[in-house]
């Protein structure tokens, strides 16, 4: 009896899979099963741009519609990975080009999107709608209107973050008189102004524009005429909210911004001056979401804006907030989920005039049932912060706490942070993401490897004594998937013994830490899996093999070594002849 | 401890013994005992410590003795890729302090002063261009405290060739000495005024204060840039 399912029936049913994780499993299961699920796969991740060629993932997906790819490893933020490293968008726009034209959506993270790229992009896909660029650079405005000119039905066009070489505001007047479909736009990160009589036109004839991102130079006098085109807005990056307004602009303004009845999220707010704070009252009961990390706004302000928001699920603050803000934050805003706060002030942060310390978030977790994601950047904490937090919040999934001093011990008992750290592992079981920071022993280490099962990214810098931690880690964290460590003390031999459990994670980063040049030879001899890259100015082997290198990358990869690598990065030739390379050509 | 791994033998096979620390010691200790590393290493990539650190806890300051203190006690803003706030985030905070300065009509004049290393807005990774090279890289200053060292990089970044390999430029094998004058490049820099200057002229604490970005300009193009100590006819070609 053939039990097998006809491939259309099963078609119909793998319609209703969406997550991909789902996918996955279902293509495990059998040949058939596989080839059904490849051929109607639309969505796809790579999250890892080295680990797969382009060609194999186009061969595989032939439906590909959306393609989400990251570069650069996530150090790659702080400026720990040189300029150069890779993450180049081309090779995969020019194979999706040819082998995927039908590709309607582009998510990039972390990668470098030069001019030719876009312009690629406008030229290859008849059907493209959504560019998403978070974190890239290598391109200029003129790519942006290379797109704007030619991508007729486009959806999406956001910029998070970027670094854009920014010959001018006139990109965004390439956009055609026929194009009405735009529903996201965000240009937060350029300088230069864009016309805004263009601007405004384009905005009046988007009906179905949701979110609109503006950059810094978009004056608040101009957003008021904005907004009134776009009531329907959904989210809203403002851009410089300091002009000299007079009194009917300003009751303009306010006007405008009652109108935004949809508006659930808030973000911009650059230069807030504090007399225009309360045009934002009308809007703030409805708010989900408020990103306020680039207003140096003081305490009271930022308290009187906040006691308005009692739906907000999503705050980003700076520092200047200090603890009694959060203190009373915390009771306006029972419904919030995820907190983040920055620091002020980035030159001289042992000067800082403001203290950001335990006690803000202890407030917030003793009162906020909902919380699960923390980024915290502070002076000071104490294991017994620690605890009660754990006890308070059993529900936290991301925990990223930043003390800024390294080896900043308890302060009230001078004591390592290992007691805290280890509540937070026990306590919180469904804890996804984890970084670490103040004075911590090997010891803290054994707790995550014990208790942090559930842990897939983990970022440690400063801490640890020996080769224990990394041993721990390895051996212990079960679903540990990226991990990060920067100036850590440990060297060859726990990597090495667990060389085995670095294939089944995306990616290893350490730097400034004592693995030497031979290990790393050593395991990339011994797991052909793996890409083990050496990011080092000096040449490896003018050094003895024992001697530390700067920085490692080591990622699993069916691709094998990637031949684009600069001339600070070595990787190791599996033929032992050719022994070390920057060009890795087999 | 390496070579008692061969190649060839199972990861089971190793063994995690000598020489790890079963819940003791400091960092300090672990670096002092590792072949090549400490002094084989360098200013650049050595491992920081609580020691690098001064303001930290009493009880790891106060251990200064033995160790190689060759560094100044660093604030943690003087570290590369710390606190980690992303790039663009802390563009926009320097950014933002400098306006304000700038309104409130200070300028940062004396560099002299020590305060002043620790106030300098963030430098780490630096652009650093050849003429005719295409390819632009970058450098750390932070990992720097003169001139030579700095020259030193850039020569072995954009020269060095070795066999086997592509270097940027390829054909140059002798050092270059982009400091004196005496070769056919030299290494400029553009300053926060946004002018393009000599590197040399002024003291350490001052240029890193005010570069920008830097270039290696052919001799020839570095006309009007400004006035070395040394005479046109003093300098050669190599």
């Amino acid at each position: 009896m053939d039990l097998r399912l006809p491939s259309k029936v099963l078609e119909h049913i793998f319609s209703f899979v969406d997550s991909n994780e789902d996918r996955n499993s279902v293509s495990l299961v059998c040949k058939s099963w596989y080839e059904t699920e490849r051929r109607t796969r639309k969505k796809i991740f790579v999250r890892n741009c080295y680990a797969v060629t382009p060609e194999a993932v186009a061969r595989r997906f032939p439906e590909m519609r959306s393609l989400t790819l990251k570069g650069k490893p996530h150090f790659a933020d702080y400026n720990l990975v040189p300029d150069g490293w890779g993450g180049y968008a081309w090779p995969w726009i020019e194979a999706l080009a040819e082998k995927s034209p039908s590709l309607e959506e582009l998510r990039l993270k972390r990668m470098v999107v030069t001019d030719e790229c876009l312009e690629k992009i406008a030229a290859s896909f008849k059907e493209f709608k959504a560019l998403v660029l978070t974190s890239c650079e290598g391109f200029s405005t003129d790519g942006l209107a290379a797109i704007a000119v030619a991508c007729s039905n486009l959806r999406e066009l956001e910029l998070r973050e970027c670094i854009v070489e920014d010959l001018g505001g006139d990109w965004l007047s390439y956009f055609p008189e026929t194009l009405t479909s735009l529903v996201s736009l965000d240009f937060s990160c350029l300088d230069s102004a864009v016309k805004l009589s263009d601007l405004e036109r384009l905005v009046s004839r988007s009906p179905n524009l949701k979110s609109l991102k503006l950059n810094r130079a978009v004056s608040l006098e101009a957003l008021g005429s904005l907004l009134r085109l776009a009531p329907q807005l959904v989210e809203l990056g403002t851009g410089s909210f300091s002009d000299k307004l007079d009194q009917e602009a300003v009751s303009k303004l306010s006007q405008a911004f009652s109108e935004l009845k949809q508006l659930k999220s808030l973000s911009g707010l650059w230069d807030v001056h504090p007399e225009y704070i309360p045009l934002l009252y009308s809007v703030c009961p409805r708010l989900t979401s408020l990103n306020l990390s680039y207003a140096t706004v003081q305490m009271p302000d930022l308290v009187e804006l906040l006691s308005r928001c009692s739906n907000l699920q999503k705050l980003w603050v700076m520092d200047l907030i200090e603890d009694k803000g959060l203190e009373a934050v915390a009771s306006s805003c029972k419904e919030l989920r995820e907190l983040r706060v920055f620091p002020s002030g980035a030159e001289d942060l042992d000067e800082t005039n403001v203290a950001m310390t335990e006690q803000g978030l202890v407030s917030v977790s003793e009162v906020c049932p909902n919380l699960e994601s923390v980024l915290y950047f502070c002076v000071q904490f104490t294991n017994e912060a620690l605890v009660t937090i754990a006890r308070n919040r059993p529900n936290l999934k991301c925990f990223r706490l930043c003390v800024m001093e390294p080896f900043s011990p308890d302060h009230k008992t001078q004591k390592p942070l290992d007691e805290g750290f280890k509540a937070i592992v026990e306590g919180c079981k469904d804890l996804q993401r984890l970084s670490v920071s103040g004075l911590l022993t090997d010891k803290a280490f054994q707790y995550i490897g014990t208790h942090g099962k559930k842990i897939r990214m983990l970022s440690i810098a400063f801490a640890g004594e020996s080769d224990l931690m990394l041993h721990h880690l390895l051996s212990g964290c079960e679903s540990l998937n990226k991990l990060e460590i920067r100036d850590c003390p440990f060297g060859d031999t726990a990597l090495l013994e667990n060389a085995a459990k670095l294939e089944t994670m995306r990616s290893l980063w350490m730097s400034s830490c004592f693995v030497s040049f031979g290990a790393c030879k050593l395991l990339s001899q011994k797991m052909p899996k793996l890409n083990v890259e050496v990011i080092d100015e000096h040449p490896p082997e003018t050094r003895p093999d024992s001697s530390p290198v700067e920085r490692i990358y080591i990622y699993r990869t069916l691709a094998g070594p990637r031949l684009d690598m600069p001339e600070f990065v070595w990787t190791i030739h599996k033929n032992l002849e050719i022994g070390v390379s920057n060009l890795a050509i087999e | 401890m390496i070579t008692e791994i061969e190649m060839g033998k199972a990861e089971s096979e190793l063994e995690l013994g000598l020489g790890l620390s079963l819940g003791g010691g400091t960092a300090a200790a672990k670096i002092g005992g590792k072949p090549g590393g400490g002094g084989a290493w360098g200013e650049r990539g050595r491992l920081l410590t609580a020691k690098d650190f001064p303001s930290v806890g009493s009880k790891r300051a106060a251990d200064s003795a033995s160790h190689s203190g060759a560094s100044p006690p660093r604030s943690s803003s003087q570290v590369v890729g710390w606190p980690p706030i992303g790039s663009h985030r802390m563009n926009s905070l320097a950014a933002k302090s400098a306006r304000e300065e700038e309104e409130a009509g200070k300028k940062k004049v004396n560099d002299d002063e020590p305060k002043d290393v620790n106030k300098k807005v963030q430098v780490g990774f630096i652009k650093v261009n050849m003429d005719g090279v295409a390819i632009g890289r970058k450098v750390d200053l932070n990992a720097h405290s003169s001139y030579e060292t700095l020259a030193q990089t850039l020569e072995d970044m954009f020269f060095r060739s070795k066999p086997g390999t592509i270097g940027l430029t390829g054909q140059f094998t002798k050092p270059l000495r982009l400091l004196d004058g005496s070769s056919e490049f030299v290494l400029t820099y553009e300053d926060k005024e946004g002018d393009w200057m000599l590197v040399g002229d002024v003291p350490w604490r001052m240029f890193i204060t005010s570069v920008k970005r830097l270039r290696v300009m052919k001799t020839s193009e570095a006309n009007g840039l400004a006035a070395r100590h040394q005479e046109p006819n003093e300098r050669q070609r190599k």
